[in-house]
């Protein structure tokens, strides 16, 4: 077999691929947590009893759902600026706008999530929150937001996931993530199984971090009596992860 | 219940029990006027009324689906009546007092819903708040109190209904019959000048039926005015000042349960009271 360990251990603990990395990891961070603050906006609009909110709120996600990433990062690369010269200036970096791309994307299947979160919490506690004569925003805050967060963790760490491997995407508007070093670095070396497997490493890693995270977080909503000192919880969190 | 403490304290409940004699008017504390409603072609209330005088315990009575829980609902003002009135103190509550009878907006509403308390079926116990966390969330958030405070204050409630050891303790982590105790104390810290029932014990393992009644056996002796749809015939003798018949979105029979349950007036009462029996 023709593999060179020396470029493989060169990769993987390269200056380049550690830029990558960051780079992606914080797209993913910001972009999904926006993803998140636009789902959950969208979500309530889409449950609220005003015809045009909820509208606004399907039309988005049909619209946002329909077209390939690809084709709105590519849109608001490309075509944005063209349409609004302002964003010719040298701020509007391509990490500014996979940002945009990607949150305005995720928004979309997020907002199903958060619905979905929604819809699977008993209408026994609006009314019980209600006959405390808490007001509507008290009612949301504090008895069905904590609710939808303990059912919607899975399915949006699973976007954390997903969106973490879509900021690769991001390389095609040159954004200066883990994949386009790894092209980068191809084209001068033509060593493709070394830097593939070294960009895989990384992608394995962060995930692995994202998924002890994700375990610590639904032992934190366990809502049980018998959770232990923060320490124990992330290691029990951790064999939690194993045992998947 | 062991504890020898008043569930009702008014020390411990805040200086706002304490009403001022010449705020309290005369007449029935809470008032049901011709409330009529009706979901879609279903009238599931035909023109309902009655009163509930200061420290009274109106027991209601009636099959399933004959209007009982959506009259609780109308009165807690969580569901919007078609037609008629609830009066509180003798001012008409839910809707604007100046007018066309349009529903009070939500946030008004909440307002007006401190004064009454209610205790649903299946507890309606927040899941992500520990027993202590579940009676502080009024306080909290409805009336302004610090969480020192608060915790203070539910803490000494949950002991009143027998539950001191389980503050800490979730939910899911409690039976039925603590999950409805620990919804009682909810409702009583906010200090509510009527207490309503819906079915506290229906939802109960038989066992577990016993020491919820206890609590609201205790609440009505020290003058809670309350109103409680039961199917606990025994508690409705032994308890209520009153007791309602309600079937078909009508009250059939109202009268003292010696009168209700020696010699009920209805033909519809009687057959109701041999088939519970």
């Amino acid at each position: 077999m023709n593999f060179d360990p020396t470029v493989f251990w060169q990769a993987l603990t390269s200056d380049t691929f550690r830029q990558g990395a960051i780079t992606a990891i914080a797209l993913t961070v910001v972009a999904q947590l926006t993803a998140v603050v636009i789902g959950l906006v969208l979500a309530v609009m889409r449950g609220s009893g005003n015809r045009l909110l909820r509208g606004i709120s399907w039309t988005y996600v049909w619209i946002f759902r329909a077209i390939p990433t690809l084709v709105q990062l590519l849109f608001v690369w490309n075509a944005l600026p063209q349409l609004f010269p302002s964003l010719v200036e040298s701020w509007f970096s391509p990490f500014l706008a996979a940002w945009l791309a990607l949150s305005i994307n995720e928004g979309a299947y997020m907002a199903e999530i958060v619905r979905s979160g929604l819809l699977a919490i008993d209408e026994g506690q609006q009314l019980a929150a209600r006959a405390l004569g808490m007001t509507p925003l008290s009612v949301f805050r504090r008895v069905v937001l904590p609710q939808v967060i303990r059912v919607i963790i899975p399915p949006t760490a699973n976007e954390f996931i997903t969106m973490l491997k879509i900021t690769s995407l991001a390389s095609a508007i040159s954004l200066q993530e883990l994949l386009t070093y790894t092209q980068q670095s191809i084209s001068i070396t033509f060593r493709f199984a070394e830097y593939y497997a070294a960009a895989a490493i990384y992608y394995l890693v962060i995930v692995s971090v994202f998924m002890a995270f994700q375990a610590w977080l639904e032992r934190r909503f366990l809502w049980s009596s018998q959770r232990g000192g923060g320490e124990r919880r992330f290691v029990t969190a951790l064999r939690g992860m194993g045992a998947r | 219940m062991t504890d020898h403490k008043p569930l009702l304290d008014p020390a411990l409940l805040g200086a706002e029990v304490v009403e001022p004699v010449s705020t309290v008017a005369s007449g029935p504390l809470l008032e049901a006027v011709d409330i009529r409603k009706r979901y879609g072609r279903n009238e599931v209330l035909r023109g309902v009324s009655f009163g509930v005088e200061r420290g009274d315990v109106k027991a209601v009575l009636g099959p399933s689906g004959s209007g009982k829980s959506t009259l609780l609902r109308c009165l807690a003002l969580l569901e919007p009546i078609d037609s008629g009135q609830v009066r509180l103190e003798g001012r008409t509550v839910g809707v604007r007092s100046s007018g066309r009878a349009a529903r009070l907006p939500e946030r008004e509403l909440a307002h007006q819903r401190r004064d009454i308390g209610m205790v649903f079926q299946r507890f309606n116990l927040f899941p992500h708040l520990t027993a202590l966390g579940n009676v502080m969330l009024g306080l909290t958030e409805v009336r302004g109190r610090s969480k020192a405070e608060a915790a203070q204050v539910a803490g000494d409630m949950l002991e009143r209904v027998g539950l001191g050891a389980r503050v800490r303790f979730y939910p899911s982590e409690l039976s039925g019959g603590q999950q409805q105790r620990v919804a009682i104390a909810r409702a009583l810290v906010m200090n509510p000048k009527v207490m309503l029932f819906d079915e506290p014990t229906s939802a109960l393992d038989p066992e577990l039926v016993g020491e919820v009644l206890a609590v609201m056996e205790e609440l009505a002796r020290e003058g809670m005015t309350m109103v409680v749809v039961t199917h606990e015939i025994g508690f409705a003798k032994r308890v209520a000042s009153r007791v309602i018949m309600m079937d078909e979105g009508e009250i059939v029979e109202d009268g003292t349960p010696t009168e209700f349950f020696g010699s009920p007036r209805h033909e519809r009462t009687r057959r109701f009271l041999e088939a519970v029996h």
